[in-house]
């Protein structure tokens, strides 16, 4: 079950080695994003474009906040 | 959506999936790096002064009033013991009685703005509101500076437009 966090777990996931991904479009990626991370925009997100993915790091999500 | 999508990962054989619930706005606001198109747009956090003059609400008029003077600041900013910003002192504020408790003549809940917002329309509205100078908070309210009109002013003499943003 995927858990909610705050930014100052995203933080210490990131130094973990975990993975962000901005599900947004890539227009709005392209203009802002946190850094390093990876855009799947959600009507994009299946097993093909998950590849990019490790599967063996955590993952953090976000978009734009409580959306 | 960003909750959508972690299930979404899930359900593709991820694990541990995480949902930043506040998102990218709230890393911004809280004056956290930025990459894209819009990192390169001047912001509030690139020209504030972080020097700020500070007191507490117990603290009185006289020995804050001396304090700034002595740093050359008119203005003081009334935080908690974690950097929050609760009020602001300056003008006629200092001409109360030096005992006076700050509590009873700060202005309470000074607006404040986001270290991320773009600087050119936040100094269009300053000059609109002929304001001089805006308090700069984090996403928490805690106190990271203060930006100046003039300052603002200078450094968008340097820049091109910025884009609007959505």
């Amino acid at each position: 079950m995927p858990r909610d966090i705050n930014r100052n777990e995203v933080q210490r996931l990131i130094a973990n080695g975990a993975q962000l991904v901005e599900v947004l479009p890539p227009e709005e990626y392209n203009e802002a994003h946190l850094p390093g991370a990876i855009n799947i925009h959600l009507k994009k997100l299946d097993a093909q474009t998950v590849q990019q993915l490790d599967p063996t790091r955590p993952i953090i999500t976000y978009c734009h906040d409580f959306q | 959506m960003s909750s959508r999508a972690a299930w979404r990962l899930e359900s593709l054989g991820f694990s541990p999936v995480y949902r930043y619930v506040a998102g990218k706005r709230d890393w911004f606001a809280f004056g956290l790096p930025m990459e894209g198109e819009f990192a390169s747009i001047p912001k509030a956090i690139d020209v504030i002064r972080r020097n700020v003059p500070t007191c507490y609400l117990t603290d009185n008029v006289s020995e804050v009033y001396k304090r700034c003077q002595e740093v050359g600041w008119q203005v003081c900013l009334v935080v908690n013991e974690a950097n929050i910003v609760l009020g602001r002192l300056r003008g006629d504020a200092w001409k109360v009685n030096p005992d006076t408790p700050i509590e009873a003549v700060m202005e309470n809940g000074p607006t404040t703005f986001r270290p991320d917002n773009f600087l050119e329309p936040l100094t269009k509205r300053m000059q609109e509101k002929k304001v001089g100078s805006v308090i700069i908070t984090n996403s928490d309210g805690v106190l990271m500076g203060v930006l100046y009109r003039k300052d603002a002013e200078e450094r968008l003499s340097q820049e091109p437009s910025p884009p609007e943003r959505a």
